[in-house]
């Protein structure tokens, strides 16, 4: 690329990051639930990171100075949201349990990241019987319920286990298991489309090793989907999280706070109308899920163009969206009806 | 196989072609393929499960463990041939498999079978009632979305769905015990039936398991309206579940196939919109749905589990957390087994119905 003149202007490379780009091509309806996703996630993320500046007390604190803490007090006081059967204190609790998830979150996705990629990657590019095993396990794993597969992963990992990382690595790992399959096929159905393109071609032509094909011109190619399937992973590893916990395989309340556990514990707190050791840490999973669902949907929606809210012509759009993010930075959408 | 399924969806365009150069053999072979392709996926699932179920030690040692004299132990470790090489125990289980057998339970000595025929009636019956209330919730309000495309409706209905895959079913089943039963009264707390109940139907002749169908055969009306009662909030916990992915598949779908030639035709004809949604775009947006639950039956026997814990729902879910909680793995093995199977066969049988009404389907 000698010639400057051909190539269109490089946007700076914030307004090219994933989120921030899908923002400004949003109009309307979807900027709002793009916002509100992204607010949501934030302040998960902040929640996360200050939770010991946040919390009031510890996630397994059972007292302080005053004596030790009432059980099963309704919300108000010394305990904004109330204290369970055990006497842990229900705000601190949901607190610290964002803590556990983003790390279980970080660890799990990182893992399947690297795994589906890499395996997808050499699959789809190499062929033959190594691609045609994978395959077939990817689709039984698939095809299985996650929950299941999380379930047997766990026993086989923890046993019983209750530390801090030896919880959170049994969790990150049963959700890595489920994951890898998926990355695996999207990169893999990538990486077979790119192979047959011409600028593979004359890579090969030019000497080009496998490696060097794979690393640099599939690779950049292939992944433009993760930050979407990041998004929508996250989401679904907070749901399996919970869902071990609920049924009893998360970490032990002593070693860190986690949501799903906790609302295990108030189920038998419902018969006696004792909502808030449930209703809380319930609200604190939805209300993550929901942000990071809101930012997946709002990107998968704003890349296809048959599902993208359209800008109307001559009238300022419905909600929000300022009438400047106009048709001058997505130039694709000029041609559309 | 799930692969086959999506194609068509992703890229409708590419996928005819392809389909009439190799249309050699029709729906008849099609099926063939696609039930030979289920073997590899529940050996590979059986294969998996021994083998990770294997490494963390032999099932007596892990359910009676700390219980039991150590020579006590060993002679029963011996006795159940658990002390063998594991290739010899592998093999020996698949063998086992093929003639039906999945093991006898460890800490209450039964034959997986039979917990599973005497659960499964509970969970197929959950699953129903969950799939009734997903499809009437689902397929009427992804319509409604559709039509009023970018309105506060749509907006409204949109966000539904986003809110019924983030509520995890254990807090659904949560709010809605705590709301319908403890606060206001109308529904039972948890379980299947009253106790008085399952002794009506407990006096038939062959009970069918499905609380419905016998209720109905015992011609008690109270029996009836109590099973009826018990229901509710477990299929409605589990049923949005499902409901939400049917809303945004059926408004993706009717929009895109508003957008077709047809309805255009049908428009410039003077086709009332809401006939042009109902009659035209409908049928060809349902395809995918029926693909798509096929998928869902994993989706749903996972969200199971949970609703039956939730609701102390005695099926399969239930008893496998039980067993979990035991620590007797011969029967969560088997439990896992069969429902790997279930998930396969069900995937199939969609697969089939999905090919009897799209031609493009079939490869």
């Amino acid at each position: 690329m000698s010639t400057p003149t051909l190539t269109p202007p490089r946007q700076p490379l914030f307004s090219r990051l994933p989120v921030v780009s899908h923002l400004k091509k949003s109009v309307g309806l979807q900027r709002g639930m793009l916002i509100v996703g992204v607010v949501l996630s934030g302040l998960f993320i902040l929640t996360s990171i200050f939770a010991p500046l946040l919390a009031p007390y510890g996630y397994s604190q059972l007292s302080d100075a005053s004596g030790s803490f009432p059980t099963q007090q309704a919300p108000g006081g010394n305990h904004l949201l109330g204290t369970t059967v055990g006497g842990y204190d229900v705000l601190s609790r949901v607190i610290w349990g964002s803590q556990t998830a983003v790390t279980v979150i970080i660890v799990s996705v990182a893992m399947s990241l690297f795994l589906g990629v890499a395996l997808g990657l050499l699959s789809g590019y190499f062929g033959g019987w190594l691609d045609r095993i994978l395959v077939v396990v990817a689709d039984a794993i698939y095809a299985f319920p996650t929950l299941l597969l999380a379930i047997v992963i766990s026993i086989v990992i923890s046993r019983g286990q209750s530390s801090f990382w030896g919880g959170i690595f049994s969790c990150a790992f049963s959700i890595t298991v489920v994951f890898v399959p998926q990355y695996f096929r999207v990169i893999r159905a990538e990486t077979i489309r790119l192979k047959a393109e011409p600028f593979v071609e004359s890579a090969k032509v030019l000497g080009a090793s496998s490696l060097r094909i794979i690393g640099r011109h599939i690779f950049k190619n292939a992944t433009r989907t993760l930050p979407l399937m990041f998004t929508l992973n996250a989401s679904e590893a907070i749901l399996t999280l919970a869902g071990l916990g609920f049924l009893g395989f998360g970490i032990e309340p002593t070693s860190a706070a986690e949501w799903g556990f906790d609302l295990n514990k108030a189920l038998a707190d419902t018969s006696s109308g004792i909502w808030w050791t449930g209703v809380f840490p319930g609200i604190a999973i939805v209300l993550t899920v929901l942000g990071l669902t809101l930012v997946g949907e709002s990107i998968n929606d704003l890349n296809d163009p048959r599902i993208r809210g359209r800008k109307r012509a001559g009238r300022t759009p419905v909600l929000s969206a300022t009438p400047e993010t106009g048709t001058s930075e997505t130039p694709a959408e000029a041609g559309k009806p | 196989m799930t692969t086959l399924i999506e194609v068509p969806e992703a890229e409708p365009g590419i996928v005819a072609p392809k389909s009439k150069s190799r249309s050699g053999g029709g729906l008849g072979r099609y099926i063939v393929v696609r039930f030979f392709l289920i073997i590899p996926t529940v050996f590979i699932l059986v294969t998996l499960v021994f083998f990770l179920m294997r490494v963390i030690g032999d099932p007596i040692t892990a359910a009676q463990g700390g219980r039991l004299p150590p020579d006590v132990l060993a002679q029963r470790i011996h006795d159940a041939g658990y002390d063998r090489p594991v290739l010899v125990q592998y093999f020996e289980y698949l063998g086992q498999l093929l003639t039906g057998n999945f093991g006898t339970t460890i800490t209450d000595r039964r034959p997986v079978v039979e917990v599973l025929t005497t659960f499964g009636a509970a969970t197929l019956e959950l699953s129903i009632n969950a799939l009734i209330v997903a499809l009437a919730v689902g397929i009427p309000f992804g319509l409604i979305a559709a039509q009023h495309r970018d309105k506060t409706s749509d907006a409204v209905l949109r966000f539904f769905a986003i809110l019924c895959y983030a509520t995890p079913v254990f807090f659904s089943g949560l709010l809605l015990k705590l709301t319908f039963s403890v606060w206001l009264g109308w529904f039972p707390v948890a379980g299947r039936a009253s106790t008085r109940t399952e002794l009506t139907m407990g006096g038939l002749a062959a009970p069918s398991g499905i609380y419905w169908l016998d209720a109905i055969r015992s011609g008690n009306f109270t029996a009836l309206g109590d099973v009826a009662a018990h229901a509710v909030l477990p299929a409605i916990a589990l049923g949005l579940l499902t409901a939400g992915v049917f809303l945004r598949l059926v408004r993706t779908n009717v929009i895109g196939t508003l957008g077709k030639d047809y309805v255009e035709a049908g428009r410039s004809r003077g086709v009332s919109e809401y006939r042009l949604v109902t009659k035209h775009a409908y049928k060809p947006a349902l395809i995918p749905v029926i693909t798509v639950m096929g998928l869902q039956i994993a989706l749903m026997l996972g969200g199971a589990i949970l609703t039956e814990t939730t609701f102390e729902w005695k099926g399969l879910g239930y008893q496998l957390v039980q067993y979990l909680n035991a620590r007797d793995f011969v029967a969560v093995q088997g439990i896992v087994v069969l429902l790997a199977i279930i998930v396969a066969v069900t995937n199939f049988i969609v697969d089939i119905i999905a090919a009897l009404i799209d031609p493009r389907v079939r490869y």
